[in-house]
């Protein structure tokens, strides 16, 4: 499918301009609308008395002296709501032996991570809500923790639910060729590396928080939701609170950040809109920090054993690799804990020509907060295992590690063509892509310093790599294994009697400038300025139904949707205009807001054919039914996912004598397809980059080896600040996807995904003049240093 | 259980009284008492640099001063500063360098760069950067912040 060409090349068109935000001026005046900013009539407040141990059974919980305590309104413990909530179970069928346990919303006679809720309070205000949960006691009798992922299906460590018999919670095996005889061939050198990846979490500066309000005259709930998904969170509260789908309304404001982390189904959240529905009036819940770190989705956790095979000549003959990761006690509901493990397995090479793969992945249950999908799911650790054994077998082989990249990336004119775990690729450009990275910059110049650096004793390194990312997924991705997730999104077009389009998405906002993309996609296809065009997004109950904003997918999918929507209105709006104007629609325009010649000769103000169609319907002929709305819907359809490349680069600098590691400079280049917007696309390249640095260097939630996590405050657990951080330079290539008119692939998680890679080979290249090496993440300073010391 | 206190203050340019909880931080009584909740809570303990807010001139974290200990004080919040044009560059940088993103740490951003500009910074990148290091944003990445602020100082001094 390829598109008109005006659409994009038009004057007054805003595709590929670098517009600013609308909405920014809002936020920049401290106008924004957070959940708990929010405030409704009757409003009360729910505070948790959380599981301080990691598993724990729960023999008696007294909860009476707290409800005398001041403003004390209702206390709920996890047998309280059993008959108001159904629990819910994290599988879906295509992630085929997944299995998980029934979750409730607080803890009902065993907790099973430290922060697991197990009472509800509910009160006049936080703090006295608060107070009242130091009143209330609850007798615990601890239990042995899973904690190791390394000891989790031993036979003698306990198993966390014993109906399963053990603590796995999934498996599976990929097989492509025969990697034994690949590694067995002669001249073909094994490099083996064990990887770790510590626990990290999305860190959203606006905390998880609801409010939910019920109004029993019309069984109607409405919930104010920081999050990324609306349609799907009416269905999950519609089912597991007994209420009619359609009588559930999402709302989501200003999302402060959200990274994956505020798109699941947690527990606090649940039992805040039973409370609302028990007590029909709004109940607000707002996670401290504390609560954010301990019940927010954790991310990674894998241990890989990895092995590459290459020739003498630096060709590539396989990859075999083994993760196992911990995901906590309980697979999360709805989009599961076994995606990341997925994505590893589907995703590790795929850059490169590889003919034979091996991957075994295993996901066990721990007493350890939940894990989902956080921002990059699985992209960072499949392309710092592929890249990492790949540079190191660059060096030892003497080869340079840009040489034997482009020896081993797919061709840009191989496609369409599948990677070595069947995933189906194409409109990809990794060669094109990695010679402008060395271009930009300048890596001759940079060896020739590094060499002279190293002279001196400066501990230099220069990191690459060579990525892909999934974004735009089709129904293969959740839907088929059936999660009630939509995979398509739709959009709306109207054009009002001033001349304005007011539009509609299922697509959100959390800060990436879905409205702003939108506004432009409409405004130019249909051919009004910017400023004339309204936005809504975030509201079950005005925007057409669909997925939302998450797996790079809101531009993609949601901007093709506007796209045609703005389309077919012109469409209807033309031939309206024809009537008008006694000539053909194809013989008309619209530019700058008015009907035209296609020239651009004015022949009628948008705004006088909106007044006349809505104002005065007698001046038209009777046989004419005008329509200034149009809704359109777009899925992904010829591929599972619509695969992005990148290839970026880390120069960094290793103080040897505190294990310290100073990232120099970064760079990043991208093939998201057609930019739409290349400030904003910019944006979340670094953004993303700077997150994927955050769980290179310094983010990881630590625990006890009795499952406390030892770290739960912004001050213990570290996240990049300012002055740590690199300037990024940014360039692009654009192949456009041809599964849309827009061609936009998504571009939110790439940073995320290629930077801990590039980092980690910069960090071993700045160390392979002493011989040592580091294949865990965080590089903290202490085993930077463990490293060195190793290698002497 | 707590006890009151009786505060007379100032806040964007408006005289106050208040009785409050003598542990009612001034973040939460900005936001829950004045309904000015262009101020955020990030962590409560004074990291994230969410809440800052300009108390008789200086940059003060919201969490980590008592309402009651702003008594007689002056405070400008994110809401002040844009009424009163204070903002008015660093809101023109930061939308043209798209230097925010979900929105969230503006505020205190906002609030901490001017505190940098105001004391005579220059378009250091370092320095810069070094300056906002108790603001913490997820989004950006911090470049289109440093960009931003540079973009006001270089404007102001032509």
């Amino acid at each position: 499918m390829t598109g008109p060409a005006h659409i994009f090349d038009k004057p007054n068109r805003y595709i590929g301009k670098s517009s600013p935000r609308a909405d920014a001026a809002r936020l920049l005046q401290g106008r924004g609308k957070f959940v708990d900013d929010v405030t409704l009539p009757r409003m009360v407040h729910a505070a948790f008395l959380r599981s301080p141990f990691a598993h724990a059974t729960i023999t008696a919980i007294d909860t009476a002296e707290a409800k005398d305590a001041p403003g004390v309104i209702a206390i709920y413990t996890g047998h309280d709501l059993t008959d108001h909530v159904t629990p819910y179970v994290g599988v879906l069928t295509h992630l085929k032996g997944l299995r998980s346990a029934p979750q409730h919303p607080l803890a009902v006679d065993v907790a099973r991570w430290q922060g697991e809720p197990v009472v509800m309070v509910i009160a006049t205000s936080r703090a006295l809500a608060e107070d009242a949960c130091e009143l209330v006691e609850v007798d615990y009798e601890e239990l042995p923790a899973v904690v190791d992922t390394e000891t989790a299906l031993d036979a003698d460590t306990p198993v966390i639910h014993p109906e399963f018999g053990n603590n796995l919670a999934w498996e599976r095996d990929v097989v492509a060729g025969d990697i034994d005889a690949a590694f067995a061939a002669s001249g073909v050198q094994v490099i083996d590396r064990e990887f770790r990846f510590g626990r990290h979490t999305g860190v959203t500066l606006e905390s998880r928080g609801t409010l939910c309000d019920f109004d029993p005259s019309e069984n109607e709930l409405t919930v104010y939701y920081s999050g990324q998904a609306p349609h799907m969170m009416q269905v999950i509260f519609a089912t597991h609170l007994d209420l009619p789908e359609e009588n559930v309304r999402v709302i989501s404001n200003d999302v402060g950040g959200s990274f994956g982390i505020k798109i699941h189904t947690y527990g606090d959240e649940i039992a805040t809109a039973a409370a609302a529905k028990l007590l029909k009036r709004p109940v607000k819940f707002i996670a401290d920090r504390f609560e954010s770190f301990v019940t927010d989705i954790h991310a990674r956790d894998h241990v890989i054993k990895a092995r590459i095979g290459v020739t003498n000549d630096g060709d590539i003959v396989g990859i075999d690799l083994d993760d196992l990761t911990g995901v906590g006690p309980f697979s999360m509901y709805p989009r599961t804990s076994a995606i990341e493990c997925n994505q590893i397995l589907n995703l590790t090479g795929a850059p490169y020509n590889l003919d034979n793969y091996r991957a075994k992945g295993r996901v066990v249950f721990q007493n350890k907060t939940l894990m989902c999908q956080y921002r990059g799911v699985g992209h960072p650790i499949a392309m710092a295992v592929a890249d990492g054994l790949l540079d190191d077998a660059a060096r030892a082989i003497g080869m340079d590690p840009v040489a034997v990249r482009h020896l081993n990336l797919m061709a840009d004119d191989s496609y369409p063509r599948a990677s070595a775990t069947g995933m189906k690729l194409d409109d990809l450009s990794h060669q094109k892509a990695l010679t402008k990275l060395t271009d930009i910059m300048d890596y001759k110049g940079l060896r020739e310093k590094q060499t002279e650096d190293r002279k001196n004793g400066i501990y230099r390194g220069i990191g690459f790599v060579s990525m892909v990312e999934v974004t735009n997924p089709s129904p293969m991705f959740y839907g088929v294994g059936g999660a009630s997730i939509a995979s398509q999104d739709g959009a709306t077009v109207r054009l009002d009697a001033g001349g304005a389009l007011h539009v509609a998405s299922s697509i959100t906002e959390q800060g990436q400038g879905t409205n702003a993309i939108l506004a432009q996609i409409a405004a130019g296809v249909f051919g009004v300025a910017l400023n004339r065009v309204k936005v809504t997004t975030g509201d079950t109950k005005t925007t057409p139904y669909g997925g939302g904003t998450w797996a790079s997918r809101g531009a993609g999918i949601g901007g093709e949707a506007m796209l045609q929507a703005a389309q077919a209105l012109k469409d209807q709006v033309l031939a309206v205009a024809a009537v008008m104007l006694q000539t053909s629609a194809d013989k008309l325009d619209i530019q700058d807001g008015a009907v035209t010649d296609p020239d651009g000769t004015l022949r009628l103000p948008l705004a006088d054919l909106a007044r006349t169609v809505y104002y005065r319907g007698n001046e038209l002929p009777n046989d004419l039914n005008p329509e200034l709305i149009a809704t359109r819907h777009y899925r992904v359809t010829d591929f599972p996912f619509v695969f992005t490349n990148g290839a970026m680069a880390a120069h960094v600098e290793v103080d040897t004598a505190t294990g310290f590691i100073k990232v120099l400079h970064f760079w990043a280049v991208e093939d998201c397809g057609r930019v739409i917007n290349p400030l904003l696309v910019d944006e979340q390249i670094r953004g993303g980059v700077v997150q994927g640095i955050g769980g290179a260097l310094y983010e990881e939630c630590q625990y006890s080896e009795d499952g406390q996590m030892l770290n739960a405050t912004m001050a213990d657990y570290m996240v990049p600040m300012a002055s740590e951080m690199p300037d990024i330079t940014v360039a692009h290539i654009e192949t456009p996807t041809k599964t849309s008119v827009l061609g936009a692939k998504g571009a939110g998680e790439a940073g995320t995904g290629g930077a801990p890679a590039a980092i980690l080979n910069a960090v071993n290249d700045a160390l392979s003049p002493l011989n040592a090496s580091i294949w865990q993440m965080p590089m903290t300073p202490e085993r930077v240093l463990n490293a060195i010391d190793a290698a002497k | 259980m707590s006890r009151f206190v009786d505060i007379k203050l100032r806040v964007n340019g408006e005289d106050v009284s208040a009785t409050v909880p003598s542990r009612l931080n001034l973040v939460d009584f900005l936001r829950n008492d004045l309904c000015l909740t262009g101020s955020h809570v990030g962590c409560e303990h004074g990291v994230c640099g969410a809440c800052t807010v300009i108390v008789d001139g200086d940059s003060v974290r919201g969490c980590l001063m008592l309402a009651a200990q702003a008594n007689r004080a002056d405070i400008t919040t994110i809401e002040g500063l844009a009424d009163n044009g204070q903002s008015d560059a660093l809101q023109a940088a930061f939308t043209n360098r798209n230097a925010l993103q979900c929105g969230f740490c503006t505020p205190g951003m906002l609030a901490s760069a001017l505190g940098y500009i105001d004391g005579g910074g220059t378009a250091d990148r370092d320095a810069i950067r070094k300056h906002i290091s108790g603001n913490y944003c997820r989004c950006t990445g911090y470049q289109s912040i440093v960009d931003a602020i540079c973009d006001v100082i270089e404007e102001a001094r032509t």
